[in-house]
């Protein structure tokens, strides 16, 4: 009886210290920064919470062109990573042969490179009198007042250089996953080459593409970094203002607020996707 | 699982001779995704050249961005940056030790996720999905707005907590997947042979999982030493390599640091390379008995 007890007791005891260190680290903050939100005050002052909605009202009537611009952003590096990703899963997938492994372990390289080195890097190449547009300017091939740094192109292709991979990765997997002979079935149905793609392939790798969109869509709105080193004033994503509003200007609430409303619109935004796809997919593309 | 088509595929045939049936694959078609494909990993490789290439060279003045000739100098002192150094030190300790903690907390959690059924799993699985899904910056904000409401002071401690917060998911997802995929019945044969629960666990459960903890916790080192957005909520003026590079940016990054990158970069394409072929090695090992053969290899 002991016994039974004892093993029933054990899976909890099992779960036990990452349940607690998530607890106290990443939900009760969640619902602290929710509290913060609602707090009036300063840093020198002191904050307190007196509930006050409007700070949400105020975040977004502040900054709600660098939300929209930060979703522009996040959607056009999504379907870009799709566009120049796919191909390359697909590749990978149906023809890399044996040295699959090789082609993953090549996309992924870059990750061992900090993130960080990675973008400055970009932004040494794109530099205005760089080692590419300082040629071709020498050629005489642009003008000489041409820049791609601070330019919405120049963060949009920073996002996307960055969450290639995040995209290549979950098709691969969902496509890795289709069953060939199901092509042959396909032709023994007189099917085109075409046709066996878009009617067989393409819709057993959208659990793929999903997760794939969520890689990448999520932290592409989000991030920051990218339009600090590759941006200018004109480029400002929600992620910046966060960020200083946060670090620079110490207003908590309203930063958090701001948060807040990242998220709500993220979540918002995944739902209505998946929705479109069907539930099933979400799961599975969860669970993969 | 491999049909006879899909081991044929995996034996390299896609790209040249077809097997019976493939009037679908194989083709001219492939030639030209198959340069794609090299024109974009060339793509993805660009930033990593231009990093090694300019820890060679000979500059001048502060800012690293015309080549101005080869020279070794850089790699005789790499370390000759005392900040640079000491925030590169604070990275890898940090990551040894988030690394640490999490894997043990995950690993826990992955175990009981993959094995047992208990009450509250579903909530578990949901926290676990919001951690990984959950755009960075709302990780490190609300984590910071813990320590503003509490008063505690941003720095060392604050940043290692941050990192085994976020590491812990990835472990537990990588172990759990790897559990749930061992077969039961080679802990019933251990208990069998009289194996009590501490000594199935220690002897059998564990080697088994080994594989996806090493890969639990690779992928937490991995992150943890790269994290830029949650770091620089939570550290106060503790400073990370990551957080040193960027603040550079604004006077001039030293080649040291492309140095120091390349390292990094060579150290972890050799961790891959050696891990794969460790995976490759034990798919062809003889195992030792059947029972602990079923569950030993891939």
């Amino acid at each position: 009886m002991i016994r039974r007890l004892r093993s029933a007791f054990v899976p909890y005891a099992l779960a036990l210290p990452a349940g607690l260190w998530l607890a106290i680290f990443f939900v009760a903050p969640m619902i602290v920064m929710l509290s913060v939100a609602l707090e009036t005050g300063s840093l020198i002052s002191g904050f307190t919470l007196t509930w006050h909605f409007a700070t949400f009202w105020q975040a977004i009537d502040l900054y709600h062109v660098q939300f929209i611009r930060s979703f522009v952003y996040g959607l056009v590096t999504t379907v870009l990573t799709i566009v120049i990703g796919y191909p390359v899963a697909y590749w990978i997938a149906f023809r890399g042969g044996r040295r699959k492994s090789t082609y993953l372990l090549l996309i992924l390289l870059p990750f061992f490179v900090s993130f960080v080195i990675r973008t400055v890097s970009w932004q040494f190449l794109l530099a205005d009198n760089g080692i590419l547009l300082g040629h071709l300017k020498a050629w005489h091939l642009i003008p000489q007042n041409f820049h791609v740094l601070a330019t919405s192109f120049a963060v949009v292709l920073g996002l996307t250089y960055n969450f290639l991979p995040f995209m290549i990765l979950p098709i691969y997997v969902g496509l890795e996953r289709v069953d060939e002979s199901l092509l042959d079935a396909a032709a023994d149905l007189y099917s085109s080459k075409r046709q066996a793609f878009l009617r067989v392939v393409l819709p057993l790798s959208v659990p793929g593409v999903f997760a794939g969109v969520l890689l990448t869509f999520v932290p592409a709105v989000s991030d920051y970094v990218n339009a600090q080193i590759l941006g200018g004033t004109s480029t400002t994503m929600i992620g910046n203002i966060i960020e200083t509003v946060y670090l620079e200007n110490n207003q908590y609430p309203t930063a958090a607020a701001l948060s807040f409303v990242l998220l709500a619109a993220l979540l918002i935004g995944i739902f209505a996707y998946a929705r479109a796809l069907g539930t099933e997919d979400v799961f599975e593309a969860a669970a993969a | 699982m491999s049909t006879p088509q899909t081991a044929a595929r995996d034996e390299g045939f896609g790209d040249d001779a077809p097997e019976p049936g493939t009037r679908l694959r194989g083709g001219r078609r492939s030639r030209g995704l198959h340069i794609y494909t090299w024109v974009v990993i060339g793509w993805l490789m660009l930033p990593i050249v231009v990093m090694i290439a300019f820890g060679f060279n000979n500059t001048t003045g502060k800012f690293n961005f015309a080549w101005q000739g080869f020279t070794l100098r850089w790699w005789e002192h790499p370390f000759a940056i005392q900040d640079l150094t000491g925030a590169l030190v604070n990275s890898i300790t940090i990551a040894l030790i988030a690394t640490a903690l999490a894997t043990i907390f995950g690993t826990l959690l992955g175990i009981a996720l993959g094995r047992h059924r208990f009450r509250g799993k579903g909530l578990v699985d949901l926290v676990l999905f919001a951690n990984i899904a959950a755009p960075e910056i709302v990780l490190g904000a609300a984590l910071l707005s813990l320590f503003v409401t509490l008063g505690v002071n941003r720095g060392y401690v604050t940043i290692v907590i941050a990192h085994v917060m976020f590491d812990i998911a990835y472990v537990a997802v990588t172990v759990r997947a790897r559990m749930a995929g061992v077969d039961p019945s080679i802990e019933e044969a251990a208990r069998d042979l009289g194996a009590g629960p501490w000594a199935t666990f220690r002897l059998v459960t564990i080697p088994v999982i080994l594989p996806g903890i090493v890969a639990g916790a690779l992928l937490a080192f991995a992150l943890s030493i790269d994290d830029y957005i949650i770091t620089q909520f939570n550290a106060g003026q503790t400073l990370t390599f990551p957080l040193w590079v960027y603040g550079a940016t604004r006077f001039g990054v030293p080649p040291q640091v492309n140095v120091i990158g390349t390292m990094i970069f060579t150290v972890g394409v050799l961790l891959a390379v050696v891990n794969g072929l460790v995976v490759q090695r034990r798919r062809t090992w003889k195992p030792l008995s059947p029972a602990l053969g079923e569950g030993a290899t891939e």
